[in-house]
C-alpha cells in the first residue's frame, strides 16, 4: 500500500485511504446524542459501529452523509479536513450510504432509481441506456444480480436492497455506511450479502457496518466499535472479542442471552386458525390457506421475512381485517370477524406491530393509553363517568409492575422511549391475563434491557398458560422463546418444526420458500 | 334526435372547451407528480384572464377592426408573468412555510376571485369585449366536410392546450428534470439523499403549474369567450384538480378526462338550446354528475405520488 499512484477501485474511484471523524458532537433539543464521538475507517476493512438503538449509531454516520450537522468536530479524508455540508457533497467525497429504510422509489425502475440526481451524459435528456450498460457491468464485478428495466415495487427486499448498493457503488462511492443491512434478509440472503462486501473489502473499499446483532457484527468486521448514549464505550479488533462481552459494553451490565425454559406443557388448544384467506392493503391475496393451532401453555414462533403476511394474520385474527375465507376459533368457538372489543372480552390481546400507529395514540397521557380498553367497565367507570381513583390505582399498580419509566401517570405518552412504551402496552394487554396473547414484533426497536425485560414477562405468561403466537422477522428472538416454530412465506405456513429439531439453514431456506414436511407434532 | 345532437359543430365546440381544462390540470400535474396539490388553480386562472384580457383591451388601437398579433402576445405574456408570481408565491406558502395545502389552495382561490373582481371593477365600469385569438384557416385543410370543421377551425391556443399534452409527457418521462419530479412527489427522502433539492424542484414544478393555471384563464377571456367579467372562470380549476385524479397523474389520462368532461357540456349546452324536454338546470348537471361518478371508479395507479400533500423536512 505503499505505491506512490494512488490506486484505483475496479469502478474507476480512486480509494479512501483513511477517513477519520474527531470530536463529533451532536445535540437534539434534550438529548446529547453524539458526545465528542472520534471513528475511523480504512480501506480494505469492515469497522462495525455497535450499539443500541438511540445509542447514536445512526446519528454519527448521517453526519457523516451530510444529513445532519454536528455542533463540533471534524471530518478528515485521507488526512484532508473535508466538510460536508449535504448528502451531494458526501457523494461527490466518494462516500455512500445504504439506509436502514430503503432510499428508494417504487414506481420508478431499477435504472430510474440509479440514474436519479445524476447527470445524465445528454443532460437536459435521461439517457437511461447507457445507465443500464453501466449497471450490469457493475452487478457482473460484485455480483449483485439486479434487472436495470424492472420497476422497484415488483422487486422482493433482498433484490431491493442489492439494487442499493448498486446506486452507491454507481455514484462512485469507496467508502460505503451500511445502516443495519440485514435487518430484512433471510439468512441465505445475508450470506450472499456478506460475499459481496467481503468482495468489496478485497477491492480496496472501506465499510462501515451498524448493527446491533452481535453474531453478524463477530462474522462481517475486522474492528468493533461500540457506542452507548452518544459515547465509544470501547473499541476492539473482532478476534478479541465475544458475544458475551460485546453485549456487556453495549449494555454496561451483564446480559442473559439464554434463557431457561421449564418443558413445555401444552395444553388444549386454544386458538385455531383453518385455511384463512384474506387480502392486503392492495388488494392482492396476502394469506392464502393459513391452518394454524395455537395451544394453552406454548409460545408458537411464527418466523418470515416482513411482508409474507404475518401482518395480515394478526389482524384477522383480532378482527381488524376481514377474512376471504376460512375461521378462525377461539376455545371451539367461531370468532371470525367479531370486533376486537368482543374479542378482547373474551381473553385475546394483541401486541400490533406498528406500535405507534396501532397501539398507541402518542398524544394521550400514559394513563389514558393504560385504560384505552378498560375505561368504561366497572370499576374504573361509574355509568358514563369515569372513576379517576380506581383508574390511578390501576395505572399505578401496572407502572410499578411493568416496571414503566415515566415521571407519572400524566406524562404525555410521546415523550416515553420505545422500549417503555412496548411495555406500557405489555402491561396493558397482559393485566387481563389472556387466553390467547398474539405478540406481533414485540421487541422490535427496543433496546436490550426491554427486550430481556419483554422476553421475560412472554415466558411468565407462557407458565402461567397463556397460548402465544409470537410473530416476529428476528430468527434469534424466536429460537430464544419458541416452543415450535411455523414459518410463512406468501401467505402460507411452509411448515412447523419444533424448536429443538430446528437449524437456522433449514428455517432460512422455508422462509425462501423452500416447503418441507411437517415433523411437529 | 341523437343526429341533431352529436353535430360537427358540437364537437368542435367540446374540442374549444378543453382548452382551459388542458392548460390547467397539466399544470396542475406537474405540482402533483412533485408531491404538492394545490387547490388554488381557480383563483390563478382568474388572475390569468383578467391580466391577459386588460393587456389585450389596453394595447389593441382603437377602431382596430380584426384582431392585433402584438396584442395578443403581450396578453399572453401579462398572463404568463402573472402566473410566475402567483407560482411564486403559492410555492412559498405550500413548500417553504409548509401550510395545509388544502386549506391554503381555498385561500389562493378566494385571493384570486376577489383580486380579479376588484381589478374587474375599477378598470372597467362596463362589460366590453376584445378581439381575441381568431380561428386559423388552412388551405384545403378546413375545408374538408367535419373533418375540418372540427380539427382545422380551431385558434392558436386550442392547438397549444393539445400540444402540452406530448411535451408534458415527454418532460416527465425523458427527461432528468421530470425523473427528479417524479422522485421528490413518490419519495422526497430517497430524493434527498440522492443529492437532489426537494425544495427546488418543488418550487418548479409549483411555478410551472402556476403559469399554465393563469394562460387557462386567458385561454378564456381571450381565446374562447374575448370578454371578461367577474367569476369567468366559474368553477373550471377545480374541475381541473379533479382532472388530474381522474387521469391518473397522467398527461394522456389529463386529456381523455377533459375531452370527455368538455364533450359532455357541449352536447348539454346543446340540448338545451335544441330543447329536448328536460329541465336545462338538470341537464347543466349532468358535466358535474359524470365527474363525481368517474371519480368513484378512477382507479388509484401507480403514479399516484405517495407523498402528494405532505411538506418535506429532513429529520433533524
Amino acid at each position: 500500500m505503499s505505491d506512490a499512484t494512488p490506486q484505483l477501485l475496479p469502478t474507476g474511484q480512486s480509494r479512501i485511504e483513511h477517513m477519520e471523524m474527531r470530536g463529533i458532537v451532536k445535540r437534539f433539543p434534550g438529548v446529547l446524542a453524539c458526545n465528542s464521538i472520534n471513528f475511523d475507517v480504512r480501506a480494505g476493512e469492515v469497522h462495525a459501529l455497535l450499539g443500541e438503538n438511540g445509542a447514536g449509531k445512526s446519528t454519527l454516520m448521517k453526519i457523516l452523509y451530510g444529513l445532519y450537522h454536528a455542533n463540533e468536530g471534524e471530518v478528515f479524508l485521507d488526512g484532508q479536513r473535508v466538510s460536508i455540508h449535504s448528502p451531494s457533497d458526501a457523494i461527490a467525497h466518494g462516500i455512500g450510504m445504504i439506509h436502514q429504510h430503503f432510499m428508494l422509489v417504487p414506481s420508478l425502475t431499477v435504472a430510474e432509481n440509479v440514474a436519479l440526481g445524476q447527470r445524465s451524459a445528454r443532460e437536459p435528456l435521461l439517457d437511461l441506456n447507457a445507465v443500464s450498460k453501466r449497471i450490469r457491468l457493475l452487478a457482473d464485478t460484485y455480483g449483485l444480480r439486479v434487472d436495470p428495466s424492472q420497476p422497484v415495487w415488483q422487486l422482493a427486499v433482498g433484490e431491493r436492497q442489492r439494487v442499493e448498493i448498486v446506486k452507491a457503488l454507481y455514484r462512485g462511492a469507496a467508502l460505503l455506511i451500511l445502516d443495519e443491512p440485514t435487518a430484512v434478509l433471510t439468512p441465505q440472503e445475508v450470506n450472499d450479502l456478506f460475499k459481496t462486501f467481503h468482495q468489496m473489502v478485497k477491492d480496496g473499499h472501506a465499510l462501515i457496518f451498524i448493527s446491533h446483532k452481535l453474531h453478524e457484527v463477530l462474522a462481517i468486521s475486522d474492528r468493533i466499535t461500540v457506542l452507548r448514549d452518544g459515547c465509544v464505550v470501547g473499541s476492539t479488533p473482532t478476534r478479541e472479542a465475544t458475544k458475551k462481552s460485546l453485549a456487556q459494553m453495549m449494555v454496561g451490565r451483564e446480559v442473559i442471552l439464554q434463557y431457561d425454559q421449564p418443558p413445555v406443557d401444552a395444553g388444549a388448544v386454544r386458538l385455531k386458525v383453518e385455511n384463512l384467506h384474506a387480502q392486503s392493503d392492495r388488494g392482492t391475496a396476502a394469506l392464502r390457506g393459513v391452518n394454524l393451532e395455537l395451544c394453552a401453555g406454548e409460545i408458537l414462533g411464527l418466523a418470515g421475512v416482513s411482508g409474507n403476511g404475518q401482518r395480515e394474520l394478526s389482524e384477522v385474527i383480532f378482527g381488524l381485517r376481514p377474512a376471504t375465507q376460512g375461521k378462525v376459533e377461539l376455545e371451539g368457538q367461531p370468532i371470525t370477524g367479531a370486533s376486537p372489543a368482543h374479542l378482547n372480552k373474551l381473553g385475546l390481546s394483541y401486541i400490533p406491530e406498528e406500535r405507534m400507529v396501532d397501539g398507541v395514540i402518542k398524544d394521550f397521557t400514559v394513563a389514558e393509553n393504560l385504560m384505552l380498553q378498560d375505561h368504561a367497565r366497572p370499576p374504573y367507570a361509574f355509568n358514563i363517568f369515569v372513576n379517576p381513583r380506581a383508574v390511578a390505582h390501576h395505572c399505578a399498580e401496572l407502572i410499578r409492575n411493568f416496571n414503566i419509566r415515566t415521571p407519572n401517570q400524566e406524562t404525555p405518552l410521546k415523550s416515553l422511549s420505545g422500549g417503555n412504551i412496548q411495555k406500557l402496552i405489555l402491561a396493558r394487554e397482559l393485566a387481563r391475563t389472556p387466553r390467547v396473547l398474539i405478540a406481533a414484533q414485540p421487541t422490535r426497536g427496543v433496546d436490550i434491557g426491554a427486550t430481556e425485560y419483554i422476553h421475560q414477562r412472554l415466558l411468565e405468561q407462557r407458565t402461567k398458560g397463556t397460548a402465544t403466537l409470537l410473530i416476529s422477522e428476528d430468527l434469534d428472538e424466536i429460537l430464544a422463546l419458541a416452543d415450535r416454530i411455523a414459518v410463512i412465506y406468501e401467505g402460507e405456513i411452509v411448515g412447523i418444526v419444533d424448536r429443538a429439531a430446528a437449524s437456522i439453514e433449514e428455517l432460512g431456506l422455508m422462509m425462501a420458500g423452500v416447503r418441507r414436511e411437517s415433523t411437529a407434532s | 334526435m341523437i343526429e341533431d345532437l352529436l353535430t360537427a359543430s358540437v364537437i368542435a365546440s367540446g374540442i374549444r372547451l378543453a382548452m382551459p381544462y388542458l392548460y390547467a390540470a397539466i399544470g396542475e400535474t406537474f405540482g402533483q407528480r412533485s408531491g404538492v396539490l394545490n387547490l388554488g388553480v381557480e383563483g390563478v386562472m382568474l388572475l390569468g384572464a383578467y391580466s391577459s384580457f386588460w393587456g389585450v383591451y389596453q394595447l389593441t388601437p382603437d377602431k382596430a377592426t380584426s384582431f392585433d398579433p402584438m396584442a395578443l402576445a403581450a396578453g399572453v405574456l401579462v398572463a404568463v408573468l402573472v402566473g410566475l408570481l402567483m407560482g411564486l408565491a403559492t410555492a412559498f406558502i405550500n413548500v417553504t412555510l409548509q401550510a395545509e395545502q388544502g386549506i391554503s389552495g381555498i385561500g389562493i382561490y378566494l385571493f384570486g376571485l376577489g383580486m380579479s373582481t376588484l381589478l374587474f371593477q375599477k378598470n372597467f365600469s362596463q362589460v366590453v369585449t376584445v378581439k381575441g385569438f381568431p380561428k386559423i384557416h388552412f388551405p384545403v385543410l378546413s375545408d374538408i366536410p367535419l373533418i375540418g370543421e372540427i380539427f382545422f377551425r380551431q385558434n392558436l391556443l386550442v392547438y397549444g392546450a393539445f400540444a402540452l399534452i406530448p411535451l408534458a409527457w415527454f418532460v416527465l418521462h425523458k427527461t432528468t428534470f421530470g425523473l427528479r419530479l417524479r422522485a421528490v412527489g413518490q419519495n422526497p427522502e430517497a430524493a434527498d439523499s440522492m443529492g437532489i433539492s426537494v425544495t427546488r424542484v418543488r418550487y418548479m414544478a409549483v411555478i410551472i403549474g402556476g403559469v399554465l393555471a393563469s394562460v387557462a384563464g386567458a385561454s378564456m377571456s381571450i381565446g374562447h369567450l374575448n370578454v371578461f367579467q367577474q367569476n369567468l372562470t366559474d368553477g373550471r380549476g377545480f374541475i381541473a384538480v379533479a382532472l388530474v385524479y381522474f387521469g391518473s397523474w397522467r398527461p394522456y389520462g389529463v386529456m381523455y378526462g377533459a375531452l370527455l368532461f368538455s364533450l359532455v357540456t357541449a352536447l348539454q349546452i346543446k340540448a338545451v338550446t335544441i330543447g329536448i324536454g328536460i329541465p336545462s338546470e338538470l341537464l347543466s348537471m349532468t358535466p358535474y354528475l359524470l365527474t363525481i361518478i368517474a371519480l368513484i371508479f378512477a382507479s388509484r395507479r401507480i403514479d399516484q405520488p405517495a407523498a402528494l400533500t405532505r411538506p418535506f423536512e429532513r429529520g433533524e
